[in-house]
């Protein structure tokens, strides 16, 4: 090993990593302490001191599907035996599972308006992208920036026209209306971005395919869309998990038949009071694709968060 | 207008050929390509605030859309900037905006240098410490209400196992003392590996040899960081306040799930005001001020922000 003046010793990297390892645990332990309580039952889950160390159950899965209703004891007797592992469970509780819940409706609407926005975010950004990219566009910069401007704009300012105009369209609460919304929000990110991946593909290639007689469109898709996608996947990645967090325009435009998980997981109640088991399930449903997707993107993360304005 | 030897085949070829040739020309394809993301922009952003700017002159109520809409001229303004409530929000937003920030710098810098020391494992912590920013703050955020609870709440058991006393003897968000700190711990915890990873990106940049020539100058390691590691990783520093400025500006799904704005108006940021006046008290008219004087002056201080920013690098 060679001697370096700017390695530091190892006595510093281990204090270092020492101090990094306390930051993450505690830092993670929110999120561990979500998994956990929805694995515990509604008694384990209020318990003081906090219990660490308790008997799984899926109790809180089974109350985040279903509508119940509680029931006395003899009314319970009543009832003919429980035909599955679910119904038992319920019983236990002294209650009975009167139908399904909402929960996986709104999360087949987060799947659905979540990747419905990210298909069309990425065909018009990547389009945009190139062009903006490779062609000399009369007020590149100002467009740019326009584009970028939207960004800042408080969700909520935009809300009140977008309320109106949805509703004179008949958009609100529907999944096209999210769709085309959450489209234009995550257009400035996914122009900016892709930008940055194409600027970083030499322009011969498609001067050669030029040349060789493809047209310019055939160069596009044949020459430059291959080139391009990691960065284009990495960028789907980041536009899907911003339309699966988005909160503000989700609890102010829909209500019904369109509502995503976001704003139907915090208001989870149970049979008499919170449920936290049943909302730790709902949030760990809901979170646990996104870590792994964010593991997945690690080495774009940086870009991704700064809109290209960062690359390593 | 002819010029390229492929234009003049071009001409002299019948039409469905000369298209063959041809294919679209550059400019038709830029314009192609860039139109339908600069129509749904312009739908759905700039006709809206084009809308807003103008109800903001307005008294229209959604609520009563019968009532004949009457211009006021510049009356909405008049109020909001005039309104004591105004100037309280603000000042929530103030220190919400000021404490996160100073936090998230401190913290996230220290993080990045720490984590520059390429120690074993490095990677691993990154992704791990990254996790919460990632993560939906609404749902987040309304866990933290479970962990913030007193007397059962994590939050409040862990903090009385260092310090001693009874952990139901406080709420960090029923309380209004401690309401306005519930809300910057949590924004803390989710943001700080932003400004990290950004930070971290900074230290990265600085090439060895500027520390070996200051090493053979035998500058000290204090005098090191303070006149290389912190002017070269500035810029840096200054984007990840700009991005936290502005998104924090914004803020409204962590905090509403968290208190609400409450208790009292303690926390109750521009956003959230806001949303009170135009979808709870149905104001659309003066909303629509207030999210107007709101705009300009994100994008004023953004614009002077970026200026300074600009002449930083440029050192």
């Amino acid at each position: 090993m060679s001697f370096s003046v700017t390695e530091p010793s190892v006595a510093t990297k281990w204090f270092a990593g020492t101090a990094v390892m306390l930051y993450a645990i505690i830092t993670i332990l929110p999120l561990m302490w979500i998994i956990a309580t929805g694995f515990k039952s509604p008694a384990d889950s209020i318990a003081y001191p906090p219990k660490v160390v308790f008997e799984p159950t899926l109790e809180g899965y089974v109350n985040l599907f279903t509508q119940r209703t509680r029931l006395n004891q003899d009314d319970l007797d009543a009832l003919p035996p429980p035909e599955t592992w679910y119904d038992e469970m319920v019983r236990e509780q002294g209650q009975v599972i009167t139908g399904r819940s909402r929960y996986g409706e709104r999360f087949m609407n987060s799947v659905i308006i979540g990747f419905g926005s990210t298909f069309l975010c990425m065909v018009l950004g990547t389009a945009a992208a190139y062009a903006f990219s490779r062609f000399r566009v009369p007020l590149k910069d100002d467009l740019l920036f326009f584009i970028l401007s939207t960004r800042m704009m408080p969700p909520i300012a935009v809300a009140i026209p977008i309320f109106l105009m949805f509703r004179q369209l008949g958009l609100n609460d529907t999944h096209l209306g999210m769709i085309l919304l959450y489209t234009a929000v995550n257009l400035s990110l996914s122009v900016w971005l892709l930008k940055g991946f194409i600027d970083e593909i030499p322009v011969e290639y498609e001067e050669a395919a030029l040349i060789d007689g493809y047209t310019r469109f055939q160069a596009f898709y044949k020459v430059v869309l291959p080139q391009a996608a990691t960065g284009i996947a990495s960028t789907a990645i980041f536009c899907l998990i911003f339309a699966w967090n988005e909160y503000a325009f989700a609890v102010l435009l829909t209500s019904g038949t369109a509502q995503t998980a976001p704003p139907f997981i915090p208001t989870i109640i149970g049979v008499g009071g919170k449920d936290w088991p049943a909302v730790a399930a709902g949030a760990t449903i809901f979170l646990v694709p996104v870590m792994v997707f964010t593991i997945l993107l690690r080495k774009h993360l940086l870009r991704g968060i700064t809109f290209g304005a960062v690359r390593k | 207008m002819i010029h390229t030897p492929m234009d003049k085949i071009a001409e002299a070829t019948p039409e469905p050929l000369a298209r063959k040739v041809r294919g679209l020309s550059d400019r038709a394809i830029a314009w192609i390509f860039v139109a339908p993301s600069i129509f749904l922009l312009l739908a759905v952003n700039i006709f809206p605030l084009i809308w807003t700017i103008r109800l903001s002159f307005t008294n229209y109520k959604v609520n009563r859309p019968n009532r004949e809409i009457d211009f006021v001229g510049l009356r909405n303004y008049e109020r909001i900037l005039t309104d004591s409530d105004t100037w309280m929000t603000m000042q929530a937003t103030a220190h919400f905006l000021i404490w996160t920030i100073v936090l998230q710098v401190l913290i996230g810098f220290a993080l990045a240098y720490l984590l520059n020391m390429k120690f074993k494992g490095n990677d691993m912590w990154t992704t791990i410490i990254v996790f919460p920013m990632m993560l939906s703050p609404a749902v987040v955020g309304n866990f933290w209400t479970f962990l913030y609870q007193p007397q059962i709440g994590l939050f409040n058991y862990v903090v009385t196992f260092f310090t001693g006393g009874d952990p139901s003897s406080f709420s960090m968000i029923g309380d209004v003392q401690l309401a306005s700190w519930a809300i910057v711990i949590v924004d803390t915890w989710m943001w700080t590996p932003f400004v990290m990873l950004i930070c971290l990106a900074g230290l990265r940049s600085i090439p060895d040899s500027i520390y070996e020539a200051a090493e053979c100058d035998r500058a000290s390691k204090w005098r090191q960081f303070w006149t290389i590691t912190i002017p070269m990783a500035l810029p840096f520093l200054m984007l990840a306040v700009l991005f936290r400025g502005i998104e924090n500006f914004k803020m409204f799904d962590l905090v509403v799930q968290l208190t609400g704005g409450g208790p009292g108006n303690t926390t109750t940021l521009t956003s959230i005001d806001l949303k009170r006046e135009a979808f709870e008290k149905w104001r659309t008219g003066y909303s629509s001020a207030y999210a107007v004087t709101l705009f300009v002056t994100v994008f004023g201080l953004a614009s002077i922000y970026v200026k300074a920013l600009n002449k930083v690098k440029e050192r």
